[in-house]
């Protein structure tokens, strides 16, 4: 945590495949990004009918990189054990498709794209505020990119769920199935609040120049690194810490106020300086924005029903006993939501003493009711 | 999903109220037998609802359309019409409020598919009469105090109730506990007397 980082900031001109849309999209917020490019990986292979493609959306600080290793990071696919050859995701089945977000920062156009309007510069905090809506329309551009007419499947958790809702209420004609997992449709006061305090760490970071860090070689790193750490409590339950750290003590000897006593704390700053390494601030800033954003109920009226009319996909929706981030309660009022427009819904909620992080950890049990979800509806999709 | 598998025997007497092709709900699916069943035998869309996440899970992973929920409370979530049938089975004896359940299935569905135990039985009765405890049989076989069947009624107050709510029994039967047919579909007060389950296929009025 106090070692100077290695100074290569994150997400700069790594060749990661992509795609780039010159005809440009228009954000939500009234502004046009002139040329957006989309930075993507795929696995398996599409079908002559191009019927059994799924679109993986990652979560709030994930990447394209699904199922191998990220180059950049050389950090392990982030849902190896959901997507792969037999895995619930079966790639032997399917094609998976998965693209970094608007705004991210492994490839696709973000705060560390080049300015639209001033030339040489690069957008910073300039970059226009994104909303998931826009993400989702950025990623029907690659889609349609790949010829694909209706994806089989749209899966993801936590933002990648609120990106599911709104693929099946944006582009119902386009979703067979969806999987919102450990997801909300809306940002509550209390995910603001832990958002608030990340960003304003990274406001405070002497480092952060106004977002113009880059230009003048430095990262705020310190502040990018307190953001991770209050997030990272809040993926986590209370009894994954307890079970891990307890009251376990670190460095017994030496006591003083400056150093870290408990196994705890030295975790959470590990946790924050490896998530310095590869992830970039403004990005962070750009996409906990858009998350805080969202409120699916509010954009239609105010009744979530009233979003869903219309939406023609099959539902799963799973949440996880011990998520306080996203509760069970989140996953039911969007179940009986559905339920109230008439669609077909599934909906369950794992027992895991992991906290919201379960979505990407070892849950047997969650990936076999993916599994048997994506198997009934490949057989109703005329899949199987 | 496995290919098609031979049904429990009281599930197939429901299975044959209901018309192919229907949408279906089954309150209380478990892990979804029914379900699969309708789906493959009679193109029926069919749906569930179950309250044990376990059975939900199995269900799901088997490729069935299953929400985690309470009849109590998911019911009022859907809207008016939603279904041609709902079915309850052997589930109207647990519930919280039966009587707002059956409400609840008439205005989301066309008809109401109900099965119970009769607690009419002459088996129950007549251990009520002789030893004057709380009767144990088969099917009752839960100590009155940690029963979840918290609601019995009889064939006949279930008669009773379907016509102070105004509700049209288009058929009914009464089955032994395996699900067979008895033969007291004609005589009301001798399959309330010899029947162990009530079959009751309901409309509005």
């Amino acid at each position: 945590m106090r070692g100077r980082m290695d100074q290569t900031p994150a997400g700069t001109d790594f060749p990661h495949q992509s795609v780039t849309f010159p005809e440009g999209v228009a954000l939500d917020c009234g502004r046009v990004l002139p040329s957006v490019t989309v930075a993507y990986r795929t696995y398996g292979s599409l079908n002559a009918g191009k019927s059994n493609a799924i679109l993986i959306c990652h979560a709030l600080t994930g990447d394209q990189y699904v199922a191998e290793q990220n180059p950049e990071t050389g950090r392990p696919g982030w849902w190896n054990s959901v997507v792969g050859p037999g895995a619930a995701i079966d790639t032997e089945k399917y094609f998976v498709i998965c693209a970094n977000v608007l705004g991210g920062c492994m490839g696709s156009t973000g705060p560390r794209s080049p300015h639209a309007e001033k030339p040489g510069a690069l957008w910073g905090t300039d970059f226009p505020v994104i909303t998931i809506d826009d993400m989702v329309r950025v990623q029907k551009r690659l889609v349609e990119h790949f010829g694909i007419g209706k994806l089989f499947a749209v899966v993801g958790g936590s933002m990648g769920g609120m990106q599911v809702l709104s693929w099946a209420v944006q582009f119902p004609e386009m979703v067979f199935a969806a999987v919102p997992i450990a997801a909300a449709y809306y940002h509550s006061a209390q995910n603001i609040a832990f958002h608030e305090i990340g960003r304003q760490a990274i406001f405070a970071d002497p480092c952060f120049r106004n977002g113009n860090y880059w230009a003048e070689g430095v990262r705020p790193e310190r502040g990018l690194a307190v953001a991770r750490m209050t997030a990272h409590i809040t993926y986590v339950s209370e009894e994954a810490l307890t079970q891990k750290f307890g009251r376990k003590l670190q460095n017994a000897e030496g006591l003083s106020t400056l150093g870290e006593q408990f196994a705890v704390e030295s975790y959470l700053q590990y946790q924050g300086s490896s998530f310095v390494q590869r992830f970039d601030a403004n990005s962070y800033l750009t996409i906990t924005k858009a998350t805080d954003l969202f409120d699916m109920a509010a954009e239609h009226g105010g009744a979530l029903a009233d979003a869903f009319r219309g939406v023609k996909a099959r539902f799963l929706l799973v949440s996880f006993s011990s998520d306080w981030l996203f509760p069970t309660a989140q996953s039911r009022a969007i179940a009986r939501a559905l339920n109230h427009a008439a669609v077909n819904v599934s909906f369950v909620e794992v027992q895991s003493g992991k906290g919201h992080d379960a979505f990407l950890l070892d849950e047997p049990d969650f990936h076999a009711t993916l599994r048997g979800f994506l198997a009934g509806c490949a057989e109703h999709a005329g899949l199987a | 999903m496995s290919g098609e598998r031979k049904i429990r025997v009281d599930l197939a007497l429901i299975a044959g109220m209901v018309q192919p092709g229907s949408r279906v709900l089954d309150v209380g699916c478990a892990e979804g037998q029914l379900i699969e069943h309708l789906t493959q035998a009679k193109t029926c869309d069919a749906r569930g609802i179950e309250i044990d996440m376990e059975e939900v899970q199995r269900a799901i992973a088997h490729g069935l359309p299953v929400m985690q929920g309470d009849a109590d409370t998911e019911l009022v979530t859907y809207p008016d019409h939603a279904f041609d049938y709902v079915i309850l089975s052997r589930t109207l004896q647990a519930v919280e409020k039966p009587r707002e359940v059956l409400r609840q299935m008439l205005r989301i569905s066309t008809h109401a598919i109900v099965s119970f135990p009769n607690f009419g039985h002459w088996s129950l009765r007549l251990q009520l009469l002789t030893r004057g405890r709380m009767p144990m049989t088969a099917g009752w076989n839960r100590m009155w105090y940690e029963t979840p069947n918290i609601h019995p009624c009889t064939i006949k107050d279930f008669f009773a109730l379907c016509e102070m709510d105004g509700y049209v029994v288009e058929d009914w039967l009464a089955a032994d506990e395996q699900g067979l047919r008895a033969p007291w579909r004609r005589f009301p007060r001798l399959a309330n007397l010899f029947g162990e389950q009530g079959l009751f296929l309901l409309r509005k009025a």
